[in-house]
């Protein structure tokens, strides 16, 4: 951590808030979702389909998103959009863009230096990450923090799924501290 | 054009907090999950607890819309999604969010569990359909519902005599003593 976990935890706090404050609570894997439906509909064409009671698709999950997907410039793919650069410019002000290379210290201390190896790692857990976070319907910023920040009961039955395999798979993982 | 203004704005600071914090750094992410090093885990204990006095706290003052409030639907999904999650989380070091950032900030890996999240996505599309047949999808424990019933709000609660606004300020106290209480790295 780069600041304090109090500084840090007060401005995440703020930020959730303010979220909620002025739009609605945040939330980012929909967002996947929606890029998926995007490229599908640039190869098919038909995965998208105008009506009169706006856009639909034939695809039942991409049906859901369908008016998301025919315009994805709207608030919740600008807004992933945007953290991706808040996050660059917040890198790139204290010196640390590009991060430690391609592989973690904490990976490199467990696997070793193989990027490739590091890489199937990120992509296997990019595949069981979103696919649990859309059965699940939310992730760790819909479900853990906008959820349970609202007393959700969904929110508290997320996050005790995901600490019951999380913390033993990683104390599986990461035996070396690095 | 405002909404748009709204998620540049809220999605940048987001972005640029998580950067901070070191969410978006896989080690510091592992060593949370494998107990070692907690900071993260105060951090994020605290944000939930102000998020819930600030919110709960803002509705009764009548300073926060409670029409902004938006609850997801229990289902043993959920429950099932957030195990699958788990899996991958302690595995790549990333959550959605944060890996969206560590691409942002230019870490390389990141970029290939992007590329998965969307394989993810596009297998649960297909997927959509047998997973609803299983029911898994269905609403428990009353669906879309709160701890505690919140004056004002169009969710139901769990716990219908529980004034749900009292419930979520005391509840974020609980989260702000467990947040400065747990040590910070495990002791040896």
């Amino acid at each position: 951590m780069t600041v304090s976990w109090k500084l840090g935890g007060l401005l995440l706090g703020i930020v959730f808030f303010a979220a909620i404050l002025l739009v609605k609570p945040i939330g980012v894997s929909t967002q996947f979702v929606v890029l998926d439906g995007v490229i599908a509909d640039m190869i098919n064409p038909d995965t998208i389909v105008a009506g009169a009671e706006g856009p639909s698709s034939p695809v039942s999950y991409f049906n859901k998103y369908a008016k998301d997907i025919a315009n994805p410039w709207n608030y919740g793919f600008v807004f992933v959009v945007a953290m991706a650069i808040g996050a660059g410019i917040s890198a790139a002000a204290r010196g640390a863009f590009g991060g430690e290379g391609p592989v973690p210290a904490l990976w490199r201390a467990n696997f070793g230096a193989s990027p490739w190896k590091r890489y199937m790692g990120a992509l296997l857990g990019g595949i069981i990450v979103v696919f649990g976070a859309r059965l699940a319907g939310g992730c760790t910023s819909g479900h853990m923090m906008s959820g349970m920040g609202q007393t959700a009961v969904s929110g508290f039955i997320f996050s005790a799924g995901t600490f019951l395999t999380a913390v033993p798979v990683a104390l599986m993982l990461y035996k070396q501290e690095g | 054009m405002q909404q748009i203004i709204l998620a540049l704005v809220i999605g940048g600071a987001f972005g640029a907090v998580l950067d901070l914090i070191g969410a978006s750094n896989p080690s510091v992410l592992g060593k949370m999950l494998s107990l070692k090093a907690l900071g993260i885990m105060k951090a994020i204990l605290l944000a939930i607890g102000l998020l819930l006095i600030l919110t709960f706290g803002g509705q009764m003052a009548g300073l926060v819309d409670v029409g902004h409030m938006s609850v997801k639907t229990a289902e043993t999904g959920v429950f099932v999604g957030g195990m699958i999650l788990g899996i991958g989380w302690a595995l790549s070091g990333y959550c959605p969010g944060t890996g969206v950032c560590a691409l942002g900030s230019g870490r390389r890996d990141a970029l290939f569990f992007v590329a998965g999240g969307l394989i993810g996505a596009w297998a649960y599309t297909l997927a959509y359909d047998s997973v609803k047949a299983t029911g898994l999808l269905n609403p428990i424990l009353g669906g879309k519902v709160t701890l505690g019933q919140v004056p004002g709000a169009k969710y139901d609660a769990l716990f219908p005599a529980l004034p749900g606004d009292v419930v979520g300020i005391v509840l974020g106290l609980v989260f702000i003593v467990v947040a400065f209480v747990i040590p910070e790295r495990k002791a040896a």
